[in-house]
């Protein structure tokens, strides 16, 4: 198969980046993008040339860390899937493709197609977590939870933390994000003692970080790779009026 | 070099208990005055990490990925092991230690999997307070699975993401422990090398993959949490990044290597699709609970798999272990998949896969049934291959998946050089010669939450620390080494890219040193390793500069210090002249093909000791002895 590609290269935070264009030949279909990148990329060094930084580990679709906006998509056209699991064949022949960072406010870009996602970081330290220290659980089935419970908390717990919500958001928001931890613990009894207090310091270090509001674009939802629900958003506001109300009063 | 295995004294059910009782304890107030270095934050790095700074101390974790969450633990897809025996199904805490000493082929310390078997059941209540979702029944209680190597249900899992799960589990821990104030992470720091200070490990030096700079960090311990080094084979189940840097440059500062050969093949992963192919993509072994393996009995035969009739079906993992089948351990199940392959009886287009058939399980349980239990790994599959996996059978190979070796450690998980400790895949304690699925998991928390936090104390309680600050020669001397190499490695300007490299060799080593090994081939591999190792530091091209993001320069870095430790893993099983778990020697095998050990001889740890480049490293012994699980032929048939 034959491509086109566009990348976008960008040399530090400071400086201006642009597109470079690049013919890409002889690609199998069975390639992933980024293993037609890696070739890209053994190419250029062959020339001398810098390659192109992109991050990336497990390749399969699990670690969060590829962060490419594909012909204007984050991780590209496919549903429920990260850019590295895209295979050329769900490409066309002789197609052109578009590659750029995850574009946010709050994603500065470090180098060609890395950016810097550390203010997700920022938001699960605010409160992410249940407040235990090693050692002083309980036996594990000592609080049974419904399975519909558990369940619904798994798909929120998907999450990648990869931040295509934030990328394909008009606002740059970092509701799903936010919405997937905030219900994974709301729903679960291990949860309960610190959910007020988490829904609010949570949602506060989000507007901290310069993300933006929610709009009901719902875009944040079409480009997970991990399908995550934007019910998940609706029921977090209830989370927070609930827990904005009782705290004033 | 000494090894002192510091194992307890006593009943085995008695020595950890003891030993905690044994320890010194430092006060709340004074664990302030500590800092702890951790080098890694997957299972085993996050866990402790969290745990330290609970105890008060001062905690600093680096980690080259951008987040601690990246971390390659978040790749485990099928489970954790405990002994809660919630099944009613014969299991306990004795069952957990026999199988997976068993499992390991008697190369494993009793007294640590006897611990690690203690301490399983604790980590399953630690995860489930922190909100980790594992999988429930209808009543509301946790539901398991069974994994390779067992006949009881002991593996707790969340869908296909329980090590995500688990991690990010750790992960918010570690995040809660950085709002307190006691952690301070640094993210993109890839560890260069440790320091050693009159003999005892006071610190690291570390590269900022965004800037290029070489910094020095001090404390008053170090734990290496930096997982294993299975990508030496350039194609594995790791992540990418995945290295040995941090472990070798241990060992060349004089910590112990133990086992560097005993290296894991996983049955099931997907077979190479061309020579683009960056890493394989395990398929979880959970998948075994319910789908069938088998090839043509003839061979050659090219019919699809729906066109080859029951009868000329060859489900041979059930035809020669009835007792384990499908479920029969790793090594065993990857050699046999081999052995057919190379028969001719191999399918895929390359002839070296297998097919792993759900028909049955649909038809009994149903396609919902499956759809539950795995259906994010049939997407995987699908969405790799283009092949639908509820139609047509998984085709699968074995590939290169986990390192049993690593950095000696002793009872204490602390290595050779005092106050290095190691955590994790990237020590050598627990699984012997072979680990069991879902037992990686549990062995980094059991490390990390349960085994570290403690010993530290007493190390740290004990040890007669000067104060030392980055000024100190020997941190000026390590950083001044490590610039030299970034700048050699800039300097070549050859024409070959370090992944070229990292192909070439890692053929080598899984042609040679793979799944099966001769004397022929090691001897070969050891010929030829010096050769590419050579052309490396004459022939390599890594463009761009050391101050900024370069990721040629990482990799070179990493291939560098793998292409050294490539000789250290040939070398060892080269002179473990038997067959025993995953190392499979050619030379040593029964008539049947099963693994023959030989106790007398090889009834032991290998540690290996750097002895200056261009010397052969010395080989240690650490004498193993079985006293509740006597040593026995491992039989799975
Ligand atoms: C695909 C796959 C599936 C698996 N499934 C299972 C399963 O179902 N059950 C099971 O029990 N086990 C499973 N395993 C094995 C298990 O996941 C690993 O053994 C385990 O997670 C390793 O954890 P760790 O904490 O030791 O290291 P890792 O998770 O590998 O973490 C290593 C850390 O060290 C850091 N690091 C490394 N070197 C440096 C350096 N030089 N400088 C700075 N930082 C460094 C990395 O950034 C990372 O944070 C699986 C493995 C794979 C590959």
């Amino acid at each position: 198969m034959k491509f086109t590609l566009h990348i976008w290269r960008q040399k530090d935070t400071t400086s201006k980046g642009s597109f470079e264009t690049y013919k890409m030949e002889d690609v199998s279909e069975h390639m992933s993008l980024l293993e037609m990148i890696d070739v890209l990329n053994e190419q250029l060094i062959s020339e001398g040339k810098e390659p192109i930084a992109f991050d990336h580990d497990c390749r399969e679709g699990i670690c969060g860390a590829c962060s490419m906006t594909i012909n204007g998509r984050p991780h590209g056209n496919m549903k429920g899937t990260t850019t590295c699991q895209l295979h050329m064949r769900m490409f066309k022949d002789g197609d052109e493709l578009w590659i750029e960072p995850f574009r946010a406010r709050a994603f500065p870009v470090i180098k060609d197609l890395v950016v810097d996602r550390s203010a997700l970081d920022r938001i699960i330290a605010a409160g992410g977590y249940v407040t235990v220290n090693t050692g002083a659980a309980q036996d594990a089935n000592s609080i049974p939870v419904p399975k519909e419970s558990a369940d619904l908390a798994m798909d929120a717990a998907q999450c990648i933390g990869c931040g295509a919500c934030v990328a394909s958001c008009p606002n740059g928001a970092a509701m799903l994000f936010t919405a997937a931890k905030i219900m994974q613990l709301a729903l679960l009894p291990q949860g309960q003692p610190e959910r007020k207090k988490r829904a609010i310091a949570m949602i506060e270090q989000m507007d901290k970080e310069g993300f933006g509001a929610c709009r009901n674009y719902y875009e944040c939802e079409a480009n997970c790779p991990k399908n995550i629900s934007v019910r998940f958003i609706s029921r977090m506001n209830i989370e927070f009026l609930s827990a904005a109300t009782a705290k004033s009063m | 070099m000494k090894l002192d295995s510091k194992i307890p004294s006593g009943p085995i059910q008695e020595k950890w208990d003891k030993h905690r009782f044994e320890m010194k304890l430092i006060n709340a107030a004074n664990k302030r005055k500590y800092k702890i270095i951790v080098v890694g934050t997957g299972l085993a790095g996050s866990s402790a990490a969290a745990s330290f700074s609970e105890l008060g101390y001062n905690v600093e974790v680096f980690t080259y990925h951008d987040t601690p969450r990246r971390a390659h633990s978040i790749a485990a897809q099928g489970g954790i092991n405990a002994a809660k025996n919630y099944r009613n199904d014969g299991d306990s805490i004795w069952r957990l230690f026999y199988d997976t000493v068993k499992g390991g082929d008697f190369r494993a310390r009793e007294a640590n999997v006897y611990r690690l078997a203690q301490v399983s059941n604790n980590i399953i209540d630690q995860c489930v307070a922190q909100g980790v979702p594992f999988a429930r029944e209808y009543g509301g209680l946790l539901d398991n699975r069974s994994f390779g190597g067992a006949q009881v249900s002991r593996t707790f899992y969340a869908r296909g993401q329980t090590g995500q799960q688990l991690l990010l589990g750790a992960y918010q821990a570690l995040m809660k422990e950085v709002q307190n104030g006691n952690v301070k992470i640094h993210t993109r720091k890839e560890m260069m090398d440790i320091v050693v200070i009159d003999g005892v490990c006071r610190g690291i030096v570390t590269r900022d993959l965004i800037t290029g700079k070489i910094e020095s960090f001090v404390g008053d311990a170090v734990c290496l949490a930096t997982g294993g080094y299975a990508n030496i084979f350039f194609l594995s189940t790791n992540a990418i990044a995945c290295n040995v840097t941090a472990t070798f440059r241990a060992y060349k500062k004089g910590a112990g290597f133990a086992n560097p050969c005993f290296t894991q093949i996983h049955p099931t992963c997907i077979p190479v699709s061309g020579d683009h192919q960056s890493k394989l993509t395990l398929m979880s072994e959970s998948l075994r609970n319910d789908g069938r393996i088998w090839v043509p009995k003839k061979k050659d035969d090219r019919r699809p798999p729906n066109e080859i009739p029951e009868d000329e079906r060859d489900y041979y993992l059930e035809r020669k272990y009835p007792s384990f089948g499908n479920l029969s351990p790793r090594d065993i199940s990857s050699r046999a998949a081999k052995e057919v392959c190379d028969e001719g009886r191999g399918v895929s287009a390359t002839g070296y896969g297998v097919y792993l058939d759900f028909a049955d399980a649909i038809k009994r349980l149903g396609r919902q049934k499956i759809e539950e239990r795995y259906g994010n790994l049939f997407e995987m599959y699908e969405r790799i291959t283009g092949d639908d996996p509820y139609k047509t059978p998984m085709m699968i190979y074995p590939a290169a998946h986990y390192t049993m070796g690593g950095l000696w450690v002793d009872y204490n998980l602390m290595s050779t050089i005092p106050g290095l400790h190691v955590l994790g895949e990237a020590n050598f304690s627990d699984h012997g010669a072979n680990r069991l699925g879902a037992s990686a998991l549990m062995q980094g928390l059991a490390d990390g939450y349960f085994i570290i936090p403690y010993t530290i104390g007493d190390y740290l309680a004990k040890a007669k620390l000067e104060k030392v600050t980055d000024k100190h020669p020997e941190f000026r001397k390590a950083e001044e080494d490590v610039r030299n190499k970034i700048h050699k490695l800039l300097s070549i300007k050859g024409k070959r890219t370090p992944t070229s490299f990292h192909k070439q060799f890692g053929k080598l080593m899984w042609e040679d040193v793979g799944m099966a090994r001769s004397a022929e081939s090691l001897k070969h591999a050891l010929e030829e390793i010096p050769k590419i190792r050579e052309e490396f530091w004459n022939n390599l091209n890594v463009p761009g500069e050391d101050a900024s993001l370069n990721i040629a320069l990482e990799r070179a870095c990493r291939v560098a210090d793998f292409l050294e430790f490539a000789e250290l893993l040939a070398w060892d099983a080269l002179e473990r002249e038997e067959s025993c778990g995953a190392h499979f020697r050619v030379e040593y095998q029964y008539e049947d093909g099963e693994a023959k050990r030989n106790d007398e001889k090889f009834c032991h740890v290998a540690v290996w000791e750097y002895n200056g480049d261009g010397n052969k490293p010395i080989r240690h012994q650490e004498e193993l002895t079985f006293e509740n699980v006597p040593l026995q032929v491992r039989s799975y048939k």
